[in-house]
């Protein structure tokens, strides 16, 4: 099980974008954000004063316990969600603005693949609606299986594959029109531990081969701290960003590394994190 | 795997000796369980028919037998001369049989006395009235799920055209339509569809309200029109509630393309025939009419049914 597809000289084919420390192009651009929602029960403040800048290929994750508004923050990106007050570009525009010129792949927590459409056909389904032809459909729908390593699997139905596969297929299915920005809202939530750490490292090599931008939301310390080259700690009520850690390990890092002092040394500043934003109080 | 029990066990006496059944003997014990019961309950069905069919035709046998001056007459000759009326209030299973074979299998099907003729009159009318009605269900529907002014103005009224009694109606489209000089089988067929898109306006509206808000978060991540979000995710999504819809607006459709026949019987039709014979008192007329109805329906329902699992297995709703 591979999320990054096999042939080795494809691999050498995909020039590593160069990804200087701080010195990127800024993609998402969020200053004093806040979001409330009006409910029945008065205003909940999902999002507070968030100030944040992600840069080209980078991979941040959001983490945080339920409540902390880690989702919505990604939803904001994605124009899923309006903010109620603050400043955020995407790509230097309004994120409808760059969500109509489809700048951005989204993997939700569960597959969301449409149950009377083939696996190909799922993956295809972005395709048909931006327009491209019959051959280039298909030919980023056998891509987008080599790259999860679902070759041999186009022609089932959803309900036939496992969770770990259908979520691949989701991934492939938000990669097939190559968008630059990938948004992931707790894409291996529902999967069991082996399945996520196989998918974690595939995730791992689809990025550093990929160059892409990733913004992640996890409450999974390990799988933040093992993925991301910078982990946002945010707290609950009301939803805020508490701290921002950066994870300098080396791109070609294995689960291994999960065992290595600078590895646990990021873990616990994470917790900590975690701790001073009450995530821990009842 | 349960046990068998014991009425199954009497019936295969081999059975309950396997240590393992087979898939096909399990699928046959399964059919025949299920033969049974619809046996048992044919046969309870017409035991009670004939026990009305006496009851009901008693007093007409003894005016019958009072009239003639018969005084003498045993039970079994009482009995069999309910059974065998010639205008019965209820007439025994044997003479709709009797009937049916007479109108459906000796008569000449072109003539006006054959319930074959009359049965595809009443069909073409069910099936342009249910094609009309399934189309204009579907697009109500659509209007409706699409604008939320017309989920307030319209549904209302969708849902009071079936407040009408349609007997009431039906003589008014008629008479309505013919001042348009639109007539033949088109009224009838207005009359059916009037009937038959509501259920299917009903499914639609919850069929097309289906997919969860991940569903179409996703489209919108693509930036689908609504167009785009209606043919790829809303109408597929709201196929097994068409189907479900479908049925019951096939059944419909028979029944307002009979009540239009009983309005407008001049060309025949099940429902023309259901008129004549009450007019003339011909109780074994009306229920062969009756009884060819209720196959046309099951037909009807059967094929929809056929289309509903020929698709489901197709999108993959059917594993």
């Amino acid at each position: 099980m591979t999320l990054v597809g096999g042939r080795s000289d494809e691999t050498e084919a995909v020039p590593r974008s160069p990804r200087p420390p701080g010195g990127g192009k800024r993609v998402i651009d969020i200053a004093n954000l806040s979001l409330t929602f009006m409910t029945a029960d008065g205003p909940v403040h999902a999002l507070s004063n968030i100030d944040l800048a992600i840069e080209e290929g980078e991979f941040v994750s959001l983490i945080g316990p339920s409540g902390c508004g880690k989702t919505t923050l990604l939803r904001v990106i994605a124009d899923l969600e309006t903010p109620s007050q603050g400043t955020i570009s995407v790509n230097g525009e309004s994120p409808q603005e760059a969500r109509l010129k489809r700048a951005y792949g989204y993997v939700f927590q569960a597959p969301a693949l449409y149950p009377w459409r083939s696996i190909a056909q799922n993956i295809a389904l972005p395709l048909e609606i931006m327009g491209y032809s019959r051959a280039e459909r298909a030919a980023r729908v056998k891509k987008g299986l080599d790259l999860v390593n679902l070759q041999g699997f186009e022609k089932k139905f959803p309900w036939q594959l496992s969770g770990g596969m259908q979520q691949r297929a989701s991934i492939a299915r938000a990669l097939s029109f190559d968008p630059t920005l990938l948004l992931m809202d707790e894409p291996f939530g529902a999967l069991d531990e082996i399945v996520r750490d196989k998918l974690n490292e595939q995730l791992l090599r689809l990025w550093d081969k990929t160059g892409k931008t990733v913004v992640f939301v996890t409450h999974s310390i390990p799988e933040a701290v093992f993925l991301s080259t910078k982990v946002v700690v945010m707290s609950p009520r009301p939803g805020q960003i508490h701290d921002v850690i950066e994870c300098k390990l080396s791109r070609e890092r294995t689960l291994d590394i999960r065992e290595t002092p600078a590895f646990l040394d990021l873990a616990h500043r994470v917790r900590q994190g975690l701790r001073e934003g009450h995530s821990y109080v009842d | 795997m349960l046990p068998p029990r014991a009425g199954e066990l009497s019936a295969h006496p081999t059975e309950g000796a396997r240590p393992a059944m087979t898939m096909t003997s399990m699928v046959r014990r399964v059919w025949q369980s299920q033969a049974t019961a619809v046996l048992v309950i044919a046969l309870a069905i017409v035991i009670l028919w004939y026990g009305g069919s006496i009851v009901m035709n008693a007093q007409l046998q003894r005016d019958a037998f009072e009239n003639a001056d018969q005084k003498d007459y045993t039970s079994a000759q009482f009995i069999a001369g309910t059974l065998n009326m010639e205008r019965p209030k209820l007439p025994a299973p044997h003479q709709i049989v009797r009937e049916l074979d007479k109108t459906v299998l000796q008569i000449d099907p072109s003539s006006k006395r054959s319930l074959v003729y009359h049965g595809i009159v009443t069909l073409q009318a069910t099936l342009l009235g249910f094609s009309i009605g399934s189309i204009l269900g579907v697009l109500l529907a659509v209007l409706v799920v699409h604008a939320a002014s017309l989920d307030k103005g319209l549904m209302p009224w969708i849902v009071a055209s079936q407040a009408i009694p349609i007997i009431a109606l039906a003589p008014m489209i008629v008479v309505i339509l013919n001042q348009f000089e639109v007539t033949g089988i088109v009224p009838k067929a207005v009359i059916s569809a009037y009937l038959s898109f509501f259920p299917v306006t009903v499914g639609m509206v919850k069929g097309l309200r289906s997919p969860d808000p991940l569903q179409l978060d996703l489209m919108r991540t693509y930036s689908a029109s609504r167009p785009e979000t209606l043919f790829k995710l809303r109408l597929p999504a709201s196929v097994p509630f068409l189907f479900a819809s479908l049925k019951v607006a096939v059944a419909a459709s028979l029944v307002g393309a009979i009540v239009a026949e009983v309005t407008k019987s001049e060309d025949g039709g099940l429902g023309a025939r259901l008129l004549a014979g009450s007019y003339y008192g011909q109780t074994v007329q009306i229920w062969a009419a009756l009884i060819a109805a209720a196959i046309c329906a099951c037909v009807l329902i059967g094929i929809v049914g056929s289309l509903d699992r020929v698709v489901s297995r197709r999108m993959g709703y059917a594993r």
